[in-house]
């Protein structure tokens, strides 16, 4: 009986973290499609990174450990962080990637010097910047699901509302500022949402392997289809996947980490889908290379033209 | 030039500058309404430059633009534009029909999502390029000049009175070639105004009833006959025409 | 004490240098995030090797560690030529995804092994003096010293020997590689430079951190500099201000050194970003500042020029019509008149404007330009 009640109990709370895990994985695979299809994948990557600051400040300036004021934290300065970003390549001669690496790690690095300053007047502990870093799914409460839940679904209506004009602004720039729509506010709304996605997801895998949360979904499902709409639904279901997958196998045995083992469901998805999806697939191309060559062979080369079409 | 008669495009003292360099340099040019006009110069003449500030995208450093007395921003639903193919990326995911309702897009206005009028809209204007056999076709499965016919019919649905287009002819096959000249030729034959971003000084003649000879400062413009001379080309490429006694 | 300070300098020099050097190659061909992923994705081959030889500063480890790094700019490489993952993608997947093998195997055998994962990540400088090398019983300073200045030697005698071949590479790969400089060989020479710098200097600063030691540095130098020899002296020399100045001020706080050092880089750069002549933030908007004067000075004088003589030019130089000719405000107009009036371009009589000899030539020169 007392057996019964404790394994229910272990149950629920294993589920608690599989909803989490997945409803993050669907919220960074949905918004991820745009910062793939952007070339801004590793956009997210320094936005995670520079949130460390922001999350210190925030402890800082309340003393409140609670996640809200913390993801809020986190958000203003991974926004900053790819406010600075933009700047530079902006103004300046230095490329994206450059400053991208640069604001990523010195952003990091103060606020690495804040939570030594917090750690040493005994605030907190070597703890907290761990789940930073690796995320914490397997304390995921109740709680966090309702956050998670909410914040990601705002995310996402916005996203929808905005549909048109958004899908407009990644295809194709220059033709939807000539229609009058407002790139620039488009392009904030557009990275705020990213924002939101990335800071929610940290709690899950960390700051370090969040890019792959927003990456890997996206790449695996583009294989799958040609449509703007599939593939951001294919990729929320592959992010969920990769979120419910890596929290049972991490469950199922000892000191398995649940964070690296979400970001390894999600390469696993990639590997599966650039091999084998039909059309794009690498095992598709081959085999449609050597029955063009076989056909070919068949016709003397005659097939040639024809198959130009 | 009668003073009655209004200016499809009434470009003045147009300067603008990049960082240090002044890419276009106290511009003036009008443009009657019904013509069909190319603008030629060597590269970094400012060509594309020009374009892109009569739509408004980039900011001048002086001067003015009109279309039909109006500030661009005032007359945005009657302008369309082509921009150049290379400007976006062919991979994304969507097939050729979405991309020619995007046209559609500056009409609807905010949040309202194309319908079956913007469809039957599309498909008349893929007819046009004659590209209706491919509207679900992915976009990266295009060749280059089928590319640049769905920008084309992208810009037909805009169904504008002036058109800006930057190098269509870019990389396009001969029967592509063809199939713009003769659309831009009833796009003048119905009273609407077309500039165009051209590079192949060799076709001016044949393709256009207007010029516009630009490096930096507007060197010539006008009728194809009276513009188009050796000399006007001569200062406009710096004696490096020579080829062009066709 | 004072050997203590002056070890943990002497280490966080050499470690800034070193990463300087080859990062310049990195900042100009646009590839500083391959020093990010290789930072990470080394994780798993320093794990495998640490279990092998249990010690985090042997050549073996430092040796499969970099060959990972390698193996992760293949990967990288491979994922981007199936054209089905475009090279940001490939990166953001590759990194992560060896990086999470790295975690797993040592959170599964944590138990047996001491390596600490927060080590690996963020690095600790103030215990790098603690090991120290011994040659027949005598102290000759800390092994990290001898390590990364080695590797600094190394990355030395490879920039170099291969100067040449790596300015052509970097800035015109086509013609190197018509030449017959191989720009891969160069390129898979550069990666493998990198990958052991950056394990080289993970004992110390930790693989976030080290990005910040080789894109920080070459970065503010390409601020200052076009010459790919000054930029190089440069980067060296602000990279070691960057690790001394990020030293004291953790020595002030009591915080993390690595991260200190980190900050100080952030610090340089926005300093050298603000202040830089002719390419600083301050100078830009001052250049645009005087452009839009000049620019509208020479309008107005063109303007003036264009009507001098004719009938019209009573109307035409009238200072309170000019904004509806040149289409400009009347306060801005206004200003223009005072900017010329200024620079003697223009005189004015009451209320006309006519052109100096000055504005005259200035006018000419313009339109004839």
């Amino acid at each position: 009986m007392e057996n019964l009640s404790i394994l229910t109990r272990l149950d629920y709370t294993l589920m608690i973290v599989a909803i989490g895990a997945a409803l993050l994985g669907a919220v960074s695979g949905t918004l991820g499609t745009y910062a793939v299809l952007r070339r801004q994948s590793l956009l997210g990557d320094a936005i995670s990174h520079a949130a460390l600051p922001g999350i210190a400040i925030a402890f800082l300036l309340t003393g409140s450990k609670t996640p809200l004021i913390l993801v809020l934290g986190a958000a203003i300065a991974g926004w900053l962080g790819t406010l600075f970003i933009l700047s530079i390549v902006r103004l300046t001669r230095i490329k994206y990637d450059s400053a991208l690496g640069i604001i990523l790690s010195t952003f990091f690095g103060f606020g690495l010097v804040l939570h030594t300053l917090i750690q040493r007047t005994g605030n907190a502990n070597q703890a907290g910047l761990d789940t930073f870093l690796f995320g914490q799914a397997a304390t995921i409460l109740e709680s966090d699901v309702l956050t998670i839940g909410i914040l990601g679904g705002i995310a996402i209506v916005i996203m929808l509302v905005f549909w048109k004009e958004l899908k407009l602004l990644v295809f194709d720039e220059g033709f939807a500022a000539s229609l009058g729509f407002p790139i620039r506010a488009l392009d904030i709304l557009l990275t705020s949402l990213l924002v939101i996605a990335i800071v929610l997801g940290l709690q899950a895998v960390g700051a370090v392997l969040m890019s792959a949360m927003l990456v890997a979904p996206a790449v695996a499902a583009r294989q799958w289809t040609d449509k703007l709409s599939v593939m951001m639904l294919l990729a929320a279901g592959f992010g969920a996947l990769a979120g419910v997958g890596g929290t049972i196998i991490s469950s199922s045995a000892s000191r398995i980490p649940t964070g690296p083992t979400i970001v390894l469901c999600a390469t696993v998805v990639v590997g599966f889908s650039i091999v084998l999806a039909p059309n794009r697939g690498l095992l598709w191309n081959r085999l449609r290379y050597q029955r063009n060559k076989r056909n070919l062979k068949m016709l003397g080369g005659q097939l040639f033209q024809s198959e130009e079409q | 030039m009668q003073a009655s008669e209004a200016k499809a495009i009434e470009v003045t003292d147009l300067t603008v500058a990049y960082q240090e360099q002044p890419v276009l340099w106290d511009v003036d040019l009008d443009v009657p309404p019904g013509v069909l006009l190319s603008i030629v110069g060597p590269n970094g003449a400012g060509k594309t430059t020009l374009i892109k500030a009569i739509l408004g995208l980039v900011r001048p450093a002086a001067g003015n633009v009109l279309i039909y007395d109006k500030p661009y921003e005032a007359q945005r639903r009657i302008v369309g534009y082509v921009p150049q193919r290379g400007t976006v990326d062919w991979d994304f995911p969507t097939n050729v029909l979405d991309v020619v309702m995007m046209g559609r897009y500056g009409a609807l206005g905010w949040v309202r999502r194309p319908g079956r009028q913007e469809r039957e809209l599309a498909m008349q204007a893929l007819e046009k390029v004659g590209m209706e056999a491919y509207t679900t076709r992915q976009i990266s499965q295009l060749s280059g000049g089928q590319q640049q016919r769905v920008f084309l019919a992208r810009a037909l649905v805009q169904d504008a009175t002036v058109y800006l287009m930057d190098e269509p002819f870019q990389g396009v096959d001969a029967t592509t070639e063809r199939a713009i000249v003769t659309l831009l030729q009833e796009l003048r034959e119905k009273g609407k105004t077309v500039v165009v971003v051209h590079h192949d000084l060799q076709t001016v003649t044949d393709y256009f009833d207007w010029v516009m000879l630009l490096n930096i400062r507007r060197i010539a413009s006008g009728p194809v006959a009276e513009t188009f001379t050796p000399e006007n080309l001569r200062t406009t490429y710096g004696g490096r025409v020579a080829f062009m006694t066709k | 004490m004072i050997q203590e300070h002056l070890d943990i300098q002497l280490i966080a020099i050499v470690t800034a240098v070193a990463c300087a050097l080859p990062g310049v190659f990195l900042v100009l061909r646009r590839m500083t995030l391959m020093s990010d992923a290789i930072s990470h994705a080394i994780l798993p081959g320093i794990v495998l090797a640490f279990f092998l030889t249990e010690s985090l500063s042997s050549p073996l480890l430092i040796l499969a560690a970099a060959a990972t790094g390698v193996l992760t700019v293949v990967f990288v490489e491979l994922l981007q030529r199936t054209k089905l993952v475009k090279e940001d993608a490939a990166i953001g997947l590759t990194f992560p995804a060896l990086f999470s093998i790295g975690v797993i195997l040592i959170s599964r055998f944590a138990g047996n092994v001491h390596l600490d994962m927060d080590a690996v990540l963020l690095g600790e400088l103030a215990y790098a003096p603690l090991n120290r090398l011994d040659i027949f019983g005598y102290d000759v300073g800390p092994v990290s010293v001898y390590v990364m200045g080695t590797i600094l030697l190394l990355n030395l005698t490879f920039i170099l020997l291969f100067y040449k071949e790596l300015k052509l590479a970097t800035f015109d790969a086509s013609l190197a590689a018509t030449l017959g400089f191989a720009p891969t060989l160069i390129h898979y020479g550069l990666m493998t430079l990198v990958s052991v710098t950056t394990v080289g200097a993970f004992d110390a600063v930790g693989s976030i951190l080290v990005v910040a030691l080789i894109a920080g540095p070459p970065a503010t130098a390409y601020l200052i500099t076009n010459r790919l020899s000054l930029m190089l002296t440069l980067s060296a020399v602000i990279g070691s201000v960057n690790a001394v100045s990020g030293y004291w001020l953790a020595y002030l706080f009591d915080v993390s050194i690595a991260g200190a050092i980190a900050t100080m880089t952030l610090l340089m750069f926005g300093l050298v970003f603000f202040l830089v002549p002719n390419r600083g933030l301050i100078a830009i908007a001052r250049r645009r500042t005087r452009q839009k004067w000049e620019f509208a000075q020479t309008m107005l004088v063109i303007h003036l020029f264009n009507h001098e003589g004719l009938p019209e030019a009573e109307a035409e130089s009238e200072v309170a019509h000019l904004h509806e000719h040149l289409r400009w405000d009347p306060a801005f107009a206004a200003q223009v008149v005072k900017y010329a009036l200024n620079n003697r371009c223009v005189l004015q009589e009451e209320t006309q404007l006519t052109l100096t000899e000055r504005g005259r030539t200035v006018a000419q020169q313009a339109l004839v330009q």
